[in-house]
């Protein structure tokens, strides 16, 4: 057979699961994806689920709301920390939502066709964690609704930004990053969209539908015009996989605290991104495709793909870790000996040697074939990863500002119940959104996984005639 | 499959395009005058007084001068509000019965200041100083504007930042000889009317301004336009 179809040549040869379960056809695939959101009972699953995730978010609005009220000082900062929860949070969501740009733009233009299945849902992670992350900084501002002066327009005080300061360059990168997430996502939504309105037997739903399909009706003019923008924004998206945790990173490198102002940190941020993006990946898609019954399309192949990612992204971030306290012996600076001393015998030794343990060490067995074909074993090391990430943020953030040039300056950081209540009521919010985008927006792409079909081919027999 | 919307929502749509982008940028232009309009900044708008002090017959009507209510101006950061014992100079000889009078004797028998309403408040956190503006060669009217036809106070400027930069980024344009600082009527010199300052003879603000700057020891541009100069 001189040409494989790429399903067929990525599921044969080295016994590996294939990344759609034969037997579907175009009707089926659209009848199971449209269901969950038209026709399907929605499952209890998804009750507890929007109930915990609301509380958590109300937590979160009352944290906010007497953040407004009371100011910073109910955080847990002050000199000579003055970044704490708030950034160690900001920079751990950004990172999360970096997977789910890899999957739909990276893995886009690579051809890895494995990713249809996962890149919507990933998608909207990314949307709704860079939501959670652009919290942060905003309330972290103390005057939060005066916001709007972090970006240059024409103003009565004739002051512009900072253009020196990172903490400018990250308001644009973030805001990009936002823009371009969304509109691709919302652009690879469109034809399912109007899927959705043609089965809607609801009026209002299929009115709502029709809006957001833009009028979408299948010509081949749409569907030309439609991959061009989809491929043009994939090439838009691409580099911001790599320029907006770059400019995170910027944030501490471009500082001259001891422990931040490393050249390593760019690649090594961009790696930690994708590796905690990647575990937050494996959360949500390993209940998801439970409580769906979606196993045909997110296989077992999905799961290992993601997690060998994983792995290779946490050797990266491994291999920083090595040279940060490589390099502060190497370059002999008093401040960054004592730096990388201080993590490892200071006051939060215990969540250094955490995160290396995991990191560096208990990430490793994902090299077995059992934890990664074992989506329970897969689910827990994926947990244990986002938490050795957002330890990682802690370390950075909290340790070196605890302790810098001058001893006398010296303090400790311990985050108060509404550092707290605002992180877990982010996690709660994040999960509210995401569970009503599952219960009303095709989680997995209708069209895109058409095309995953032997029958998509262009020489393929008619569906009716095979 | 019947269509869900009229076939005029094509159009609808289109046209909605269009008028969204119109729509963003009518908000902005309408933020844009807002933040600078009257509105915002009170610019121009004449604040209702417990007595209805005209400067207009003070200042312009009969010639008082500034200092002789504003007594610390040349000196202080502020410029003072007069007491009412310096109404009473006059007003105890003159209108004494006046019924718009009444607030200003009842303040005198009590002790009882009279309570007046800012015209130009500048906000608490920035640094002004009266003095150096008048040591420095600039006009009570640059500032506060033809007093002496205001019947009731108005600030003549925003106060905004970028009216204050206007003139630290470059006094040469306002500056006038110290002789001339209290005087409403003032002109600046020009080719029919010029002014002698020390012997010399200046034709246009510009060149008398620069003089100026040079005799008075006014602050470089940087050090005036430094954040710290007005946020201390």
């Amino acid at each position: 057979m001189e040409h494989k179809h790429p399903v067929e040549a990525m599921a044969g040869g080295q016994g590996q699961p294939p990344v759609l379960q034969p037997g579907y056809t175009f009707a089926t695939i659209t009848d199971k994806i449209s269901a969950i959101v038209l026709t399907r009972q929605t499952p209890l699953g998804w009750f507890v689920g929007v109930g915990i995730a609301g509380m958590l978010s109300a937590v979160l609005l009352y944290a906010v709301s007497f953040l407004m009220y009371q100011g910073v000082g109910i955080w847990g900062i002050n000199h000579p920390i003055g970044w704490g929860l708030a950034i160690v949070n900001f920079v751990w969501w950004i990172g999360i939502g970096h997977a789910g740009t890899l999957i739909s733009a990276i893995l886009l233009l690579l051809r890895q066709s494995w990713r249809n299945s996962i890149n919507r849902f990933a998608e909207a992670m990314t949307i709704f964690a860079v939501m959670q992350a652009g919290l942060f900084p905003l309330l972290h501002l103390g005057r939060p609704w005066l916001f709007y002066w972090l970006f240059p327009y024409p103003n009565t005080m004739t002051v512009w930004p900072q253009f020196r300061s990172p903490l400018v360059w990250d308001v644009f990168a973030v805001s990009t990053y936002f823009t371009i997430s969304l509109v691709f996502w919302y652009i690879g939504l469109v034809p399912d969209m109007a899927t959705l309105r043609d089965r809607a037997q609801n009026r209002a739903a299929r009115m709502i539908y029709a809006v957001l399909a833009l009028g979408w009706r299948g010509s081949a003019r749409h569907w030309h015009r439609y991959e061009t923008a989809y491929l043009l924004l994939a090439g838009l998206a691409t580099p911001l996989v790599l320029s907006v945790h770059t400019v995170v990173s910027f944030d501490f490198t471009i500082a001259i605290v001891p422990g931040w102002h490393s050249t390593i940190f760019p690649p090594y941020f961009v790696a930690g991104a994708i590796y905690s993006g990647f575990a937050m990946v494996l959360i949500l898609a390993i209940p998801i495709r439970h409580i769906y019954n979606l196993e045909d399309m997110i296989t077992d192949r999905h799961l290992d793909n993601c997690a060998k990612i994983m792995l290779a992204t946490g050797l990266i971030v491994a291999y920083g870790y090595i040279m940060e306290t490589f390099m502060a012996w190497y370059g002999g600076n008093l401040y960054d000996k004592h730096l990388i001393w201080n993590r490892m015998h200071g006051p939060y030794r215990a969540l250094y040697w955490a995160l290396i343990a995991i990191n560096v060490g208990f990430v490793n067995v994902l090299w077995t074939k059992k934890v990664r074909f074992t989506p329970k074993l897969l689910w827990f090391v994926s947990l244990v990863v986002l938490v050795a990430m957002w330890l990682e943020r802690f370390v950075i953030v909290v340790v070196s500002l605890s302790q810098d040039f001058l001893p006398s300056s010296w303090g400790i950081y311990i985050p108060t119940r509404w550092d707290w209540a605002t992180f877990i009521g982010t996690i709660g919010f994040f999960a509210l959104c995401f569970l009503l985008f599952i219960r009303v927006m095709p989680m997995i792409s209708i069209a895109e996984m058409k095309s995953l079909l032997p029958s998509s081919e262009a020489k393929a027999p008619l569906e009716s005639e095979s | 499959m019947a269509q869900v919307f009229h076939r005029s929502t094509n159009t609808i749509s289109r046209v909605s395009i269009a008028l969204s982008v119109v729509a963003v940028a009518v908000f902005f232009f309408a933020a844009e005058q807002v933040q600078r309009s009257p509105y915002t900044s009170w610019r121009g708008v004449a604040r209702t007084q417990a007595v209805p002090f005209s400067h207009q017959h003070h200042v312009g009507g009969l010639g008082i001068d500034c200092r002789y209510c504003h007594t610390t101006v040349e000196v202080s950061s502020f410029a003072g509000i007069p007491p009412t014992k310096t109404c009473m100079n006059c007003h105890a000889q003159i209108w004494t019965n006046a019924e718009m009078l009444a607030p200003v004797r009842e303040s005198f028998r009590s002790g009882k200041s009279l309570v007046w309403e800012r015209a130009d408040q500048i906000p608490d956190f920035v640094y002004f100083d009266h003095s150096i503006h008048i040591n420095k060669g600039v006009g009570c009217a640059s500032c506060h504007g033809p007093v002496d036809r205001m019947p009731l106070m108005y600030a003549e400027n925003s106060l905004q930042m970028e009216w204050c930069l206007n003139c630290h980024r470059a006094p040469e344009k306002f500056l006038r000889p110290r002789s001339e600082i209290f005087d409403m009527r003032y002109e600046p010199p020009s080719g029919e009317k010029p002014l002698e300052v020390d012997g010399k003879k200046f034709a246009d603000q510009q060149s008398l301004g620069t003089y100026l700057k040079t005799k008075y020891r006014v602050r470089s541009v940087n050090d005036m336009t430094s954040c710290d100069t007005c946020h201390r």
